[in-house]
């Protein structure tokens, strides 16, 4: 698509809502910037590139593990997260450990999972017994909400995983 | 294609407009991202990877009894058309249909079962995206039913799952809950009230973002606005849900309360707005599919204020899903040209308001002229 302004590539496309109207401008990175339009703004909405340039050298968690970062399973190298932003494989996790905290942190505010608790295929007691609490505050809510369809399927469940 | 012939009306649910507030509410999407312990994810994953993985689906498939009779669809299998129609009724994501010049990854699949109304997209980034997708504003159902299909292919797949990461996804912005919850809302009064900005902010301030018809990368038409958490882990998905189902609660009065700001203030330029645009819908010889929307907008505002007696919300659905481009294509069996596929457009709407639109009090239809 070309700049409205002048034939060079749009790569500014700038929706404004006035007056009812929806209006797109397409504009070029200099036509945008005589508009005062920056083609990469402040990151007042999430900006995924921003936060994986902060990943590893120079940024938050820049650790001798992470700097030199290498899946071992996948391959995946940290600059290949870096540029794609998606990681190859489960074990990257464990690979970029150190680092994936301040990312995640810096993602959704927090690092660590309190939501639905997954069974493995060969559960430990713990995994057992965290994914019992799990259960038991997902039946709670079941029971206030008077569904009590999933409230019978959770008892269930839960008859089925209590030690016995 | 035969597979294909015989399940036409998969991810159609929604269009009847059954569920809480379905004039403002279009429906609910609930959906999870889920990957197979051991495997490469999506973007690195290898051929033999892909097929594992669909192979897990389609054996797991009948041991649950919630996907009982349903189908697996390969995107290879399927003409281009056909894929496209998928697309456009939001049941495979344009990273699923891969590149225009090469077309799906092999092992690229959809899951559409039987009765229910969700749908499992296999090989997309992550491997499995489980959705679900209900008419008007029910995000605690729709969460539920997710859960349990979730709960079902958990014991017959295994996840890939880290004790204090959660569910493991190929972006970490799935990661944790893998959980996408998103609502989509027709707001043409604090649109035309320029009280949009502010809602949209406010929004932004307690983690939900929004997008266009068509998610991630999508523009807005027609006042439609798609909003969904934006933060996957840290939260419960009961927790991320409410506090959706709250937000959006919110926004419904917000839009009811400019709708009546239109109608004290402005009711003569509101009612001339939206007959004008049923006027041009019921008549025009072309229609791009943008001018549409925004004129189904206004139509659908004045359907909400009862100012269009005898046309119905389902009917304002149906246009919105059968005048998209790979739909018009499949009704005339042949690939349109853009300006050709504008005039199926308007005659396709033509067509269904001629039966289906404003009828006046005590008179006749008002299709029974010639269209």
């Amino acid at each position: 698509m070309k700049c409205e302004r002048c034939a060079e590539e749009a790569v500014v496309h700038f929706t404004q809502i006035m007056g009812g109207e929806m209006k797109t401008t397409h504009l070029c990175e200099t036509c945008a910037a005589e508009k005062g339009l920056d083609p990469n703004p402040p990151p007042q909405k999430f900006q995924l590139s921003n936060l994986l340039a902060q990943m590893g050298p120079g940024g938050e968690g820049s650790a001798a593990s992470v700097v030199s970062g290498t899946c071992s399973f996948c391959g995946l190298e940290l600059a290949d997260f870096r540029e794609s932003g998606r990681f190859g494989c489960p074990h990257c996790y464990t690979a970029f450990e150190k680092g994936l905290r301040g990312l995640l942190r810096r993602i959704h505010g927090a690092t660590e999972h309190v939501g639905k608790v997954y069974l493995p295929v060969d559960p430990t007691a713990g995994d057992r017994s965290r994914r019992l609490d799990g259960l038991k505050r997902k039946l709670q809510r079941a029971v206030d909400s008077e569904d009590f369809e999933r409230a019978a399927e959770l008892r269930d469940e839960i008859n089925a995983i209590e030690p016995v | 294609m035969d597979e294909w012939a015989s399940v036409p009306d998969y991810g159609l649910g929604w269009l009847d407009a059954s569920g809480p507030n379905a004039d403002i509410v279009l429906s609910t999407r609930v959906r999870l991202a889920r990957n197979v312990q051991g495997r490469a994810f999506g973007p690195r994953a290898r051929l033999n990877d892909r097929e594992a993985v669909l192979r897990s689906v389609r054996d797991s498939m009948n041991r649950i009894e919630l996907l009982g009779g349903s189908h697996v669809i390969e995107l290879v299998d399927l003409e281009p058309r056909v894929r496209r129609i998928l697309h456009e009724r939001r049941l495979v994501s344009s990273d699923l249909l891969g590149r225009d010049d090469k077309g799906p990854e092999h092992g690229a699949a959809v899951l559409l079962p039987d009765e229910h109304p969700f749908s499992i997209m296999v090989n997309e980034e992550d491997h499995l995206r489980v959705q679900a997708v209900v008419s008007g504003l029910r995000l605690q159902d729709t969460w539920s039913l997710v859960d349990r299909l979730d709960d079902a292919l958990g014991r017959e797949i295994a996840y890939a799952y880290h004790h204090e990461f959660g569910f493991l996804t190929s972006c970490p912005t799935n990661a944790g809950t893998g959980l996408r919850a998103s609502v989509l809302v027709h707001l043409p009064a604090l649109v035309l009230t320029k009280e949009i900005g502010k809602v949209l902010q406010g929004l932004s301030q307690v983690g939900l973002t929004f997008r266009g018809l068509y998610g991630e990368g999508s523009e807005v038409v027609g006042n439609f606005f798609q909003v969904s958490n934006q933060t996957t882990l840290g939260q419960s998905e009961e927790d991320l849900i409410d506090h959706l189902e709250r937000m959006i609660s919110q926004v419904i009065q917000y839009e009811q309360h400019a709708r009546q700001v239109l109608l004290r203030d402005a009711a003569n330029v509101t009612e001339d707005k939206i007959w004008r645009a049923y006027g041009l819908l019921r008549y025009a010889r072309s229609l791009s599919f943008e001018e549409m929307m925004n004129l189904l907008s206004g139509v659908r505002l004045g359907v909400s204020l009862k100012l269009l007696p005898g046309l119905r919300v389902y009917t304002l659905n149906k246009i919105m899903v059968f005048t998209q481009a790979a739909h018009l294509a499949q009704a005339a069996g042949k690939d349109l040209p853009a300006t050709e596929c504008d005039a199926h457009r308007a005659a396709y709407v033509r067509r269904i308001l001629a039966t289906e639109g404003v009828v006046p009090p005590g008179g006749e239809p008002a299709g029974t002229e010639r269209t």
